[in-house]
């Protein structure tokens, strides 16, 4: 990296708030992807929006790749610098900006820990819904730049159903405010939307304000035990069927089950094939009415038993048992990687039995869990990146995992974004229009390609596998 | 080149000491960063976070980064409160993989002279024998005694050292005076043996008597093996396993005897120690058996004291109408390794003199761990700030503690923020016994 654009940079951020230290550049050289590590030059913590702006103008003068990082728990290597750069930290960036009790709505920095944004809320009797698995360190800019979703996703939607406006500083240092407190607002194009699931690929987020909805009431949690797979899913179908929309209908598979119980001894069943859990929130008597309704249709599709949670504390456990599941399955292998294959709900039988006979094929570990309700799974394959041989049948297998997906109408990422990951499968979903187009966006916000490169828009493309799913 | 010579040592001895396994079991999730104290400290620096630690070790491991001061700084600066173990979902053995680090460091890296000397008058000297360590105590002793502390204080002699030494001189205990015994409320039904500890021991021999006292009321017989060793944790933490290593084995054989139930501890630091005597010296195949039947047998006061029935007792007492404002600052190693946090609250409320306020983030690191206020007294010192401005809100009378460096780290605190008019710190076993002999003084 240039020497002037880095004692420019200093200057504007202030020593202290500019890192370079071995110790620091290799802290900010992953995420939480497996298997994806490089450094970046600099690391800085800046101040406000006018400090990014200058810093923004300074990296474009001087081509220099600027990295927007929250904490880095994204499973797509999107904050991992492709090629040196900044990475930027929001770190001193997370205040709360203004909190509107009569517009119902939040203004925020991007660097809040969402989970203590969803307690502020909640201690004033509101609620928002989005709540990655990851809430308790994942910050508000990282969910918005992810678009992410969460265990509620099924009756309340994702991050960009909250979104409501943005600030974002563009590649050249311009500041741009879209959206804003409006409940309707039809002004031009859709740029806000643009912004959210962006992964910091066209400007750099400096404050969202969100859309926030009254707590609801009461909650109901329970559980359902499956002998296959194909009962646990027809009784996801047949519940949105019967026009129940739970706040959450999730889904674990055998593998995972038991490696959640070995972690956290809660007393899940293990010598079954499938586990649901369900959860209604609302007004009581209305959730009392869809948690039995849905007992119900789990019993007539197959569920060997259910368990409807006595208190708080034990539906607290059991979605505990559901949020644990990647990290208990972590504990079993060396290295884990997750996927996020998405498929209509329809189509999730089939897609789990695919996801099963392609693991048998290429002989690797894969469990598999996810947000049933959403169609959006996550098959998650046990393995140890020292094996190179074993890592090359994982990444095989999970090209068709992909490509089963695309063929039952799903998509490559339901949630966790396209990162540098999967960047090589993006054409696969958008096709080369739909990647033309983004190319031409890109290229409209930032013409030097500087705001995290390397990033959605692969070299090139993977070649497509043709699946001959099942045989 | 030199240079080159001391990176692939270093190296070396990484991939000698630190375990790759262990280190692949960490998926870089970032759980564990709201739970470590120094990423809190240190405006959330990942290179201070537990991930950021681990990805350190790994790289210098892998070759990925040349080992240098900053990677030292971040190793260094580490509490070693392994609170990011119980907030790590992989269950990552964050505390083996640090003293794994600091053995690898150690072997390769001639100490710094201040360093240095700090660490061999510690490790070869003060802790390595009970005698050296009643030899500098009696020192002391004599030298509050003889009123020589008011003179040195008054001439400012103590200016000459560095500031946190001071402070932490301010905080000693006083001499120990002699323990009148409790009378005994119950028959004896259990034997244990009593694992003394060598600051508990001289320090705060007081409490040690106290402690013995407590349990005898409870009718548990009390054995005092004699020739204790110290437990060899501050080695452990330093990097020094070695050269503690033959503490260990000289206590597992001291204490192997089918004779007690318990191998009971006051301290939470050297009992989360003992209770890791199995790992330590599980490659030793001569006493390995004997190390898990020490670890199993290791328990501290608290849980003791409730296991041999003194909630019951308390129960017996009748209720006092003034009670005192009492709250309870947990041992890192006491609740995030042996997990006992439950015991010390449940005895503070039983008791009928207290009223219990529970400390907000009392599982968090009061910034003392080990000799680490006297290493890094800096960051120390800020993390002390931020648990005194906890405590001051929260206006107890009395911050209970269950181990002597947090009990000296927080009465240094209350030194520094001149409240000892207002707020006093006190040992679990103190407290408890001062409490229940004032009891039977107005009863
Ligand atoms: C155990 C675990 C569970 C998870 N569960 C879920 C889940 O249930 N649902 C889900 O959707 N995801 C989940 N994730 C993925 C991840 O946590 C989310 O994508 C999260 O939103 C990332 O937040 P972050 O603050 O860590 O962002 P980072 O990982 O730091 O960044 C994510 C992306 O956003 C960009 N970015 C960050 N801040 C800004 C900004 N201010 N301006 C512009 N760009 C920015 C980055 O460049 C990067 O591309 C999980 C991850 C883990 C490790
Ligand atoms: S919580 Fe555990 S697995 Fe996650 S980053 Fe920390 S040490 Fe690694
Ligand atoms: S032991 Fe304590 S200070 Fe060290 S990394 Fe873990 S939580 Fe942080």
């Amino acid at each position: 990296m240039n020497n002037i654009a880095i004692e420019k940079i200093t200057e504007i951020i202030g020593e202290k708030y500019v890192k370079s230290s071995t110790a620091q550049l290799l802290a900010y050289s992953y995420d939480a992807t497996a298997n994806f590590q490089r450094l970046p030059e600099l690391v800085i913590s800046p101040q406000s929006t006018e400090e990014i702006a200058e810093v923004l103008k300074i990296c474009n003068n001087y081509n220099v790749p600027i990295i927007p990082r929250g904490s880095g728990t994204n499973l797509a290597a999107g904050t991992v610098p492709y090629d040196g750069g900044v990475v930027i930290l929001f770190n001193r960036m997370n205040q709360i900006l203004n909190f509107d009790k009569e517009n119902l709505t939040i203004t925020v920095q991007p660097g809040i820990i969402s989970e203590n944004l969803c307690q502020f809320v909640e201690a004033h009797g509101l609620f928002y819904p989005p709540d990655p698995s990851s809430m308790k360190i994942s910050t508000i800019g990282g969910n918005v730049s992810e678009n992410s979703g969460g265990l509620r996703g099924l009756k309340y939607g994702v991050t960009k159903d909250y979104v409501k406006g943005l600030q974002v500083v563009l590649p050249n240092g311009d500041i741009l405010e879209t959206g804003g407190k409006l409940a309707k607002d039809v002004a031009g194009y859709d740029l806000t939307s643009l912004f959210v699931g962006a992964e910091g690929t066209l400007g750099v987020v400096t404050a969202i304000t969100l859309k926030l909805i009254p707590l609801p009431s009461y909650k109901m949690t329970s559980i359902a035990y499956f002998q296959s797979l194909e009962d646990a899913a027809r009784t996801v179908s047949n519940i949105i069927a019967s026009k129940i929309i739970p706040v959450t209908l999730e889904f674990l598979d055998k593998k995972t089950i038991i490696a959640v119980e070995q972690f956290m001894k809660i007393g899940l069943s293990t010598d079954v094939e499938a586990m649901l859990l369900l959860e209604q929130d609302g007004e009581k008597h209305q959730v009392e009415q869809d948690i039995h309704e849905m007992v119900r249709i789990a019993k007539e599709h197959g569920a060997l038993f259910t368990q409807i949670a006595q208190d708080e504390q034990e539906a607290e456990q059991i979605k505990t048992a559901r949020r644990v599941a990647l990290s208990a399955l972590a504990k079993l292998k060396p290295t884990v990687i997750l996927e996020d294959a998405t498929v209509p709900r329809s189509e999730l039988a089939k897609m789990v039995k695919k996801i099963n006979d392609i693991s048998e094929k290429h002989r690797v570990n894969i469990a598999t869990f996810g947000h049933a309700g959403d169609g959006n799974l996550h098959p998650t394959c046990l393995t140890d990146l020292r094996d190179e041989e074993e890592m090359h049948r994982v990444e095989v297998a999970f090209e068709e995992i992909f490509e089963a997906a695309l063929e039952l109408g799903g998509t490559i990422t339901g949630e966790h974004g396209v990162g540098e990951m999967k960047a090589p499968y993006l054409e696969w979903k958008i096709g080369s229009v739909g990647i033309a187009v983004m190319k031409n966006i890109k290229q409209a916000f930032d013409p030097n390609n500087i705001m995290n490169p390397g990033k959605l828009f692969a070299k090139e493309t993977k070649k497509r596998v043709v699946v001959h799913g099942g045989n | 080149m030199v240079v080159t010579s001391v990176q692939q040592q270093m190296q070396q001895s990484f991939q000698t000491h630190v375990d790759e396994n262990l280190l692949l079991d960490c998926m870089r999730c970032g759980f564990c960063l709201s739970s470590c104290p120094t990423y809190l400290h240190m405006e959330q620096d990942e290179a201070q976070s537990p991930r950021g630690r681990i990805a350190l070790m790994k790289a210098v491991r892998d070759g990925l980064v040349p080992f240098d001061a900053s990677i030292e700084h971040s190793f260094d600066l580490c509490l070693g409160c392994r609170a990011c173990e119980p907030a790590c979902p992989a269950g990552v053995q964050y505390g083996a993989l640090i003293e794994q680090t600091r053995e690898a460091v150690q072997e390769v890296k001639r100490s710094s002279f201040v360093e240095k000397t700090t660490r061999n008058i510690v490790f070869d000297r003060l802790f390595v024998e009970q005698k050296n360590m009643e030899r500098a105590v009696s020192l002391l002793h004599l030298y509050q005694k003889t009123g020589l502390q008011k003179v040195v204080r008054k001439i400012g002699f103590l200016n000459l050292f560095p500031k946190h030494l001071k402070t932490m001189e301010a905080s000693l205990p006083a001499v120990a005076k002699k323990v009148q015994p409790l009378k005994q409320a119950k028959s004896a039904t259990m034997k244990v043996a009593f694992f003394t500890g060598c600051l508990m021991d001289t320090l705060y021999r007081e409490t040690n008597d106290k402690t013995v006292s407590l349990l005898r009321m409870l009718g548990v017989e009390v054995v005092i093996p004699d020739q204790q060793s110290c437990c060899g944790a501050l080695h452990g933490h330093s990097g020094e396993l070695k050269r503690g290593k033959q503490n260990l084995i000289h206590n597992v054989e001291l204490f192997d005897s089918d004779d007690y139930t318990y191998i009971v501890n006051n301290a939470g630091g050297c009992g989360a120690f003992l209770k890791e005597y199995e790992k330590h010296l599980s490659s030793d195949k001569r006493y390995h058996e004997k190390a898990i039947r020490f670890s199993e047998k290791t328990i501290d006061i608290s849980s003791l004291l409730v296991k041999a029935g003194l909630l019951e007792y308390l129960a017996t007492l009748p209720q006092q109408v003034k009670k005192t404002v009492v709250t309870y600052q947990d041992s890192c190693h006491l609740r995030n390794v042996n997990k006992v946090f439950n015991e010390p609250r449940m005895i503070l409320q039983a008791l009928p003199n207290v009223q219990f306020k529970e400390l907000p983030s009392a599982n968090t690191c009061c910034g003392s761990a080990g000799i680490y206020n006297l290493l890094q007294p800096a960051l120390a010192g800020e993390i002390l700030t931020t648990k005194m401005t906890t405590i001051k809100a929260l206006e107890p009378a009395v911050v209970v503690t269950a181990n002597p460096g947090c009990l000296l780290q927080i009465q240094a605190g209350i030194h520094k923020e001149q409240l000892g008019s207002s707020i006093q710190a006190a040992h679990i076993v103190d407290f408890l016994y001062n409490s229940i002999a004032n009891y039977s003084k107005i009863s």
